[in-house]
């Protein structure tokens, strides 16, 4: 069971990686199969199921593009 | 029922930044956010904006900013903080701003103990202008100005401002901290939360040092630009608190 939720402003992301640098399960990826309106693969969770909610992704993400949730 | 770990900060609008992709100018502006929010007072804050690749800043913050000419910022927050002692009163400044052209308006509004409180983002490099030598520009690092690295012999050694603001009586509060990762942004987020108690408390001046990326003009990912603050500028720029104004008399 999923502990957290993560959802991505996908339109305002730069694509910088920060977050995928930083979560600790390291299910955070670029999303090869999509291009914003500024020119950038958005970045996304592949597997919400390992998410442990600690919000690094967020506090790293320059951008405010990331929510995380409790669940 | 969730509960939210993290969400946007309510003081920052939805106007995107402009900054490059993964630059840390971004985490500094939402701590000093989330800094007024916790603190109550992003309704009293006005912000003073400098001259760089943050001189826009006035765009994103639901606050008042003034953005102020090239090393002006500590000066005209003197002057608003004198006329509206009232509000809170803050400069963002980057290390071209506040080290090379502004070194004098800083260590004068620490010297007569300003109640402002300042951000300064020392990315070592002119980021705006295209990459120049900055005061703070580390050994042997690349500039446009030092094409083949920054050398002692010709520029002098990196100026570590914290330490030297720390020996101005007037600055109550000075601390050196970075953002380049989650843990040292939660203790970055301390420090300006704290820097702004300074001021709060009516201490005097405050100042964070934040070491801040430039993944455009260091030629780096911005991931590898992260990894290049924990190897390379932290030795020579270490963190901490240098002056707290529980202690400074
Ligand atoms: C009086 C004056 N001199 C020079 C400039 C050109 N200039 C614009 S930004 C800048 C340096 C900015 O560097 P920094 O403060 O490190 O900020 P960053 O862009 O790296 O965030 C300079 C020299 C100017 N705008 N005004
Ligand atoms: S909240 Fe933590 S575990 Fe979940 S995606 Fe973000 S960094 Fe990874
Ligand atoms: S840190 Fe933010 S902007 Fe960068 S890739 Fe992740 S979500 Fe996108
Ligand atoms: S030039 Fe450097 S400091 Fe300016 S926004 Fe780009 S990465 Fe950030």
């Amino acid at each position: 069971m999923a502990k957290g939720l993560v959802t991505f402003n996908e339109d305002i992301c730069k694509g910088c990686e920060l977050c995928v640098a930083v979560c600790p399960k390291k299910i955070i990826e670029l999303d090869q199969s999509k291009i914003n309106a500024k020119g950038f693969h958005p970045a996304h969770v592949v597997n919400m199921d390992e998410c442990i909610a600690c919000g690094n992704c967020a506090i790293m993400c320059p951008d405010s593009v990331i929510t995380v949730e409790k669940l | 029922m969730s509960t939210i770990v993290y969400k946007k900060t309510k003081a920052l609008n939805d106007t995107q930044f402009h900054y490059c992709p993964g630059c840390t100018h971004g985490i500094i502006h939402k701590l000093i956010g989330e800094s007024l929010v916790e603190l109550g007072v992003l309704g009293e804050a006005i912000g003073v904006a400098s001259v760089g690749c943050s001189a826009l800043c006035y765009k994103y913050f639901n606050c008042d900013v003034q953005q102020a000419a090239h090393g002006r910022a500590p000066a005209v927050a003197t002057g608003i903080k004198r006329v509206r002692p009232e509000n809170v009163v803050f400069t963002l400044q980057g290390d071209g701003d506040l080290a090379s052209i502004g070194a004098a308006e800083i260590v004068h509004a620490a010297h007569r103990g300003e109640k402002i409180t300042t951000i300064f983002v020392n990315n070592a490099i002119y980021g705006m202008t295209g990459g120049q030598m900055a005061p703070t520009t580390l050994i042997g690092q690349k500039a446009t100005t030092a094409p083949e690295g920054r050398t002692e012999e010709h520029s002098g050694k990196p100026l570590k401002i914290a330490e030297m603001l720390a020996t101005i009586d007037g600055a109550k509060y000075v601390e050196r901290v970075s953002v380049h990762n989650p843990a040292a942004v939660r203790k970055a987020k301390k420090a300006i939360k704290r820097a702004f108690q300074c001021q709060l408390e009516g201490k005097g001046f405050a100042i964070v040092e934040v070491l801040s990326t430039c993944p455009t003009n260091w030629g780096m990912t911005p991931v590898n630009a992260l990894g290049w603050v924990e190897s390379d500028m932290i030795p020579y720029y270490p963190l901490g608190n240098l002056r707290d104004f529980e202690e400074a008399k």
